[in-house]
């Protein structure tokens, strides 16, 4: 194939995977918008097998990929869909270093020149570190997330000092490379190992609630490898799907942080459960609460005219969904208005909560936003909690609370709030929430999972 | 004048359209639908197959040649496993909207 058909069928490609993203404004066009990506795939790969040689092994990987790929895609439970995704991220990662590698050890099989120009190795520098960074962070995160690992925050004196004096080191030998003669692997391979310590180092300081802004950023991350890439090859469809992907990442990054009311930079440097911690630690004063059985909260809510309920981290682990989803029947069955308020940060990841629930086959009519129905938590005779905690907190809203100018579902406006939880432990932030020692509060203690299934039962 | 100018330039240039139409495109994103766009762009980032598919098809194979062959194959589970998972998602929300419609 001549070079401008190649190019010509990238340009085709880089169009559907816009097309792709443009698909996901709504859940009726998502799935066509999907299908154009694959599409763009499609087109890609085989365009690109035209300039290959070793066509055998070439599709021979492919198939192996694939079929890991297709397998782990169709057993992954849509409660590990974080996990998933934080997997798939160091793929990409692992991926630009070895494509990196490759590109240096024989530059002619990537149409570069035999002594890479400085250009191409400032870029296959920038390509390298990036994915390297990715790697690491994304094995971290998924650690963290699988449970594998502690989620709370690992934090040492002279943390950042560390992170930062390595990363000059990097970029120290990073332009040992850059400016040597020939090519300098001593150069390139210790500024690679220093990337991944990095990336390991920078995401073992961030807690678990905080997943949502890591696993975007990271996301961001992966898409920028993939467009260092392009740079470095001369790619221009690698470059303009791995902006798309960069893009999109930050702007989920950016939307998190923003319904945290936390500055990027803090949630980056870590560090935020432990610090809250010690200050409520310092409250020592017992305060009172009323908790009640799961059949009193299902006669409450069976004589409701409205129920709000409202998903957290807690309903994912519980694996309560389906349950939810039943409790939901009946109370629509006896004429009680039901819906479902989602914070942005709600669960691990950037919409986790909308697709546990609509796994449940909740109908998505019923699925409501923050902006769309904190004006009418006043109206609502009954909200339930189900493993939510700080975005439900009013503390939000008093000034000098760690928590305060943090977006926050207004479930303390409600007639009757009921909170399903394991125990009165704090949440992420370590604070107390004075929404469950409220009068009007009844705290029902126990396995999301199970206390839902008695609420249906009892209904 | 066009042969004038450094490929990086041209390279540049498409990066920053590239960009800009990433961020008015994603700004149109239903909330819903975040997880499934993580997952998608999870698997278009697998684009990085195309570069792994270069590094694995010069005719005489030394190490780069099987490096690229593992991240072929690396790049092939995030391309499938990306766009299947995101199907698989996208169809729990379209069975519910025809419920919806009864």
């Amino acid at each position: 194939m001549s070079a401008n058909l190649v190019a010509l069928a990238y340009l085709v490609a880089s169009v559907f995977f816009i097309l792709a993203l443009k698909g996901l404004s709504s859940p009726v066009t998502a799935r066509r918008g999907n299908v154009f990506g694959i599409l763009g795939m499609i087109i890609a790969v085989t365009t690109t097998l035209t300039l290959t040689e070793n066509w055998m092994l070439i599709l021979g990987c492919i198939a192996v990929g694939g079929t890991i790929g297709a397998i782990v895609a169709k057993r992954v439970q849509m409660t590990a869909m974080p996990e998933l995704v934080a997997f798939m991220h160091s793929l990409v990662g692992l991926a630009a270093v070895f494509i990196a590698v490759a590109a240096i050890n024989n530059p002619v099989s990537f149409g570069l020149p035999a002594e890479l120009p400085m250009g191409s190795k400032l870029e296959l520098f920038l390509g390298t570190f990036i994915g390297a960074m990715t790697w690491s962070g994304s094995v971290i995160a998924f650690l963290k997330l699988s449970g594998r690992m502690s989620g709370a925050p690992v934090v040492f004196s002279g943390q950042h000092m560390l992170n930062l004096a390595l990363a000059i080191v990097m970029i120290g030998f990073g332009l040992w490379f850059f400016f040597s003669e020939t090519t300098n692997w001593t150069a390139f391979i210790v500024m690679t190992a220093i990337a991944f310590l990095l990336g390991f180092l920078i995401i073992i300081p961030i807690g678990g609630a905080d997943m949502p802004v890591v696993i975007s950023m990271l996301n961001s991350y992966s898409g920028w490898a993939a467009a260092g890439i392009g740079f470095s090859l001369g790619n221009p469809m690698l470059i303009i799907a791995g902006s798309l992907v960069g893009s999109s990442g930050a702007i989920l990054s950016y939307i998190m942080c923003k319904a945290m009311n936390r500055p990027f930079l803090s949630v980056i440097l870590g560090g935020f459960g432990s610090e809250g911690a010690d200050v409520s630690a310092g409250d020592g004063e017992q305060k009172t609460y009323r908790s009640g059985s799961a059949d009193d909260a299902a006669f409450i809510m069976g004589n409701a005219d409205s129920v709000v309920i409202v998903p957290g981290y807690g309903l994912a682990v519980a694996r309560a969904q389906h349950a939810v989803k039943e409790l939901a029947d009946e109370l629509l069955e006896k004429g009680v208005n039901v819906r479902f308020a989602i914070h942005p940060v709600a669960g691990r990841m950037p919409g986790h909560m909308n697709v546990l629930l609509a796994e449940a086959e909740i109908d998505y009519e019923y699925v409501l936003e923050m902006d769309e129905i904190n004006s009418d938590f006043s109206n609502t005779d009954v909200v339930l909690v189900l493993g939510a905690n700080d975005v439900v907190n009013p503390a939000a809203n008093i000034p000098g609370s760690p928590i305060y100018g943090m977006p926050i579902l207004d479930a303390h406006k409600a007639r009757t709030v009921m909170v399903v939880k394991r125990s009165m432990a704090a949440g992420y932030a370590g604070l107390d929430n004075d929404l469950f020692y409220m009068d009007k509060t009844m705290m029902v203690f126990g396995d999301a999972k199970k206390i839902v299934e008695s609420m249906v039962k009892a209904l | 004048m066009i042969g004038d100018i450094d490929p990086t330039i041209i390279n540049l240039t498409v990066f920053v359209l590239a960009v800009f139409v990433g961020y008015h495109v994603v700004w149109n994103v239903t909330p819903a639908l975040h997880t499934p766009l993580m997952s998608v762009t999870n698997a278009i980032s697998g684009i990085i197959l195309v570069g792994a598919m270069l590094a694995a098809g010069p005719a005489e194979t030394d190490w780069g040649v099987w490096l690229g062959a593992v991240a072929v194959t690396i790049a092939a589970i995030n391309v499938f496993g990306g766009f299947l998972v995101t199907q698989r998602m996208l169809e729990m929300f379209k069975k519910k909207e025809k419920k919806g419609s009864e």
